[in-house]
């Protein structure tokens, strides 16, 4: 029979049971909406995870002191870095576009009668470069800042907000341990990265910091940015290596301090989104494998149902073929309408779920191609056996069929 | 000779008892005959028309429809002759319900795979005389209405016998008079027509009787 007339005769069958039709669609309506707004949410949460990453910089490499982690106790010692290893990590090591020695600490910041109690980081003039700072207002220090211990500070975008409110802080002073620092700039708002806050920090230069407010010889932390064009991993050996021989460090014995590459963030943080996407998506296609039952569920009671009307078409020549083509096509389309109302019904989920919620979604062309293919699958795969059945009716007695 | 069977038999299997519908059953109707077939229930006249009209599969002898030897054919075979050479008509219409009488008549002529379903169909409407009627659905159609179009759909295909069980069956006298001088008609221009009945008066009316008594043709007929 010709396919047009297959597929008219399947939706006036379709019509004539609307609600019934329209029931066994909903489970794949359902399943499909939840497969697409699940994937989408995934998508979302990997997208903002990588975002925030980005906002910390690129090609960053991060030298921290103590050895690697050993079940959550770093190992060595915590002052193990000196600004003479950053000095010479940059003198000696090739594809480095920055690098910024680092110190840090909590203290309390006064401004007249306001004051917050927040992270001090005492950095080189390099370092809004490294992370990817933006200035909101006036500027960075300058190495000549730094060298001559000159007491300025930058402020994060809350700090400048809770110190100040609506005045500008351009050229005022502020009290950091009982010494006055003068704000030369404002950071650009970032966003909170849930362990780190980088609007709520005040930076300053590093020998200041190290001098007059912390008083350590040593450094928390040395950031490097490699150049674009850098082999990050080539240059984290290096550092490494750099440091052992440093450091001397017997050749078996453990490392006193910490490398932490980006692209390992990265890595853990996709790995970390790729299981949650493939929990959602998982919960969801079972939904949809319901759904499928659902039509199958359907598709056998209208085979019993249009018993007799299988023993007319048999009667006047219709092949076991052309009847399991006529009820395993009602099935697929069932199941690819409701996919494409399930698309539908996704895509607003996932669009209410970003305009009422603090979660991003994304829908992407993957998850459409995969819905529909499932949804079709779904409907011929639950379609078969009551369409088998179908066409393995015995026309006398389908005929005879009351 | 439109249709010949020889020794035709068929035995059912009815828990333990093996009843034999039937043993040895040789007809012949030539072309352009209106015969009928008729006996009491359980003679084998119902197991004898699924045979002749290719629904079922004799267990012994020979079927010859139109020249070609169908006794032992295959399904999609069977669905082909079927579909080719026998037109229906069943005692409850059996139009399918949710699509116009002139889609109803088409049917045969899509599963035969023709392309000038739609003019074929008008033209078996219009023999049936229900040409004004052809966009109806079977639901808005008196019951002499839906048999005419079943003979409409029985006929489109220009088979080679019409095949009627009890087509009057669940008609009145009036209307079932219809029906038979529709079948005389068909008749007189040259189709050949069995109608299973076990009503004397339809009989009477088609040109020959084979009546069945056990599974075999009554002697004298």
């Amino acid at each position: 029979m010709l396919f047009w007339t297959i597929i008219k005769v399947s939706f006036k069958s379709l019509q004539a049971n609307k609600l019934r039709t329209f029931l066994a669609m909903l489970g794949i309506i359902i399943g499909v909406g939840a497969v697409i707004s699940m994937l989408a949410l995934g998508a979302g949460a990997k997208n903002q995870v990588m975002e925030r990453i980005t906002a910390m910089g690129t090609n960053l490499l991060v030298v921290s002191p103590g050895g690697d982690r050993r079940g959550g106790v770093r190992a060595g010692s915590r002052e193990s870095l000196t600004i003479k290893d950053a000095q010479e990590i940059r003198d000696t090591i090739d594809g480095i576009a920055a690098i910024s020695p680092l110190v840090r600490g909590r203290e309390q910041v006064t401004y007249f009668n306001e004051n917050v109690n927040t992270t001090i980081t005492g950095t080189a003039s390099t370092y809004l470069e490294i992370r990817n700072f933006e200035m909101e207002k006036g500027r960075g220090f300058t190495v000549m800042e730094e060298d001559h211990t000159s007491r300025v500070a930058i402020l994060g975008a809350n700090t400048a907000e809770l110190l100040f409110k609506n005045q500008n802080p351009l050229g005022e002073r502020i009290r950091i341990k009982n010494i006055n620092f003068k704000v030369i700039g404002v950071l650009k708002e970032k966003g909170d990265q849930g362990w780190f806050n980088p609007d709520e920090i005040v930076v300053v230069p590093y020998p200041v910091a190290m001098k007059q407010l912390f008083g350590q010889p040593h450094l928390d932390e040395i950031d490097i940015k490699a150049n674009t064009d850098a082999d990050l991993t080539q240059v984290e050996e290096d550092v490494t290596a750099l440091l052992r021989k440093r450091h001397r460090i017997m050749e078996d014995a453990e490392n006193d301090f910490h490398v932490r590459n980006q692209a390992e963030i990265i890595d853990m943080a996709s790995t970390f989104t790729r299981t949650f996407t493939i929990l959602l998506g998982g919960i969801a296609g079972i939904s949809l494998v319901v759904g499928g039952i659902g039509i199958m569920n359907i598709m056998l009671v209208t085979v019993t149902e249009r018993t007799r009307e299988i023993g007319v078409r048999k009667a006047i020549g219709a092949k076991d073929r052309d009847i399991l083509r006529q009820f395993l096509l009602e099935a697929i389309l069932i199941s690819a309408i409701g996919g494409i109302l399930g698309i539908v019904f996704g895509f607003t989920v996932a669009y209410a779920i970003k305009q009422f919620t603090e979660y991003q979604t994304v829908i992407e062309t993957f998850s459409i191609m995969l819905a529909l293919t499932v949804s079709a699958s779904v409907g011929i795969f639950f379609g078969f056996y009551p369409a088998f059945r179908a066409a393995k009716l015995d026309p006398i007695a389908a005929l005879r069929y009351e | 000779m439109m249709l010949e069977t020889q020794n035709l038999q068929k035995t059912y299997q009815l828990g333990e008892a093996t009843v034999t519908a039937l043993a040895g059953v040789n007809i012949a109707i030539d072309e352009g005959e209106m015969v009928a077939i008729t006996g009491p229930s359980g003679s084998g006249k119902s197991t004898l028309m699924h045979i002749l009209g290719c629904l079922d599969t004799p267990d012994g002898g020979k079927y010859i429809l139109a020249g070609e030897d169908i006794s032992s054919l295959s399904k999609d075979r069977l669905a082909t002759i079927r579909n080719r050479k026998i037109g229906f008509v069943f005692q409850f219409f059996n139009l399918l319900p949710r699509i116009s009488a002139i889609e109803n008549v088409e049917l045969p002529l899509l599963y035969a795979g023709k392309k000038e379903t739609r003019s074929m169909a008008i033209q078996a409407l219009e023999t049936v005389g229900l040409k004004d009627r052809m966009t109806h659905e079977p639901n808005q159609l008196s019951g002499g209405q839906r048999q005419r179009v079943a003979v409409a759909r029985a006929i489109v295909t220009n088979p080679a016998i019409i095949l009627a069980d009890e087509p009057t069956g669940n008609l009145d006298s009036k209307t079932g008079d219809e029906i038979l001088s529709l079948f005389q008609r068909l008749n007189e221009e040259g189709r050949t027509i069995i109608v299973v009945t076990h009503d004397d008066y339809v009989s009477r009316h088609c040109g020959r009787q084979i009546r069945f008594r056990d599974g075999k043709v009554e002697e004298g007929y």
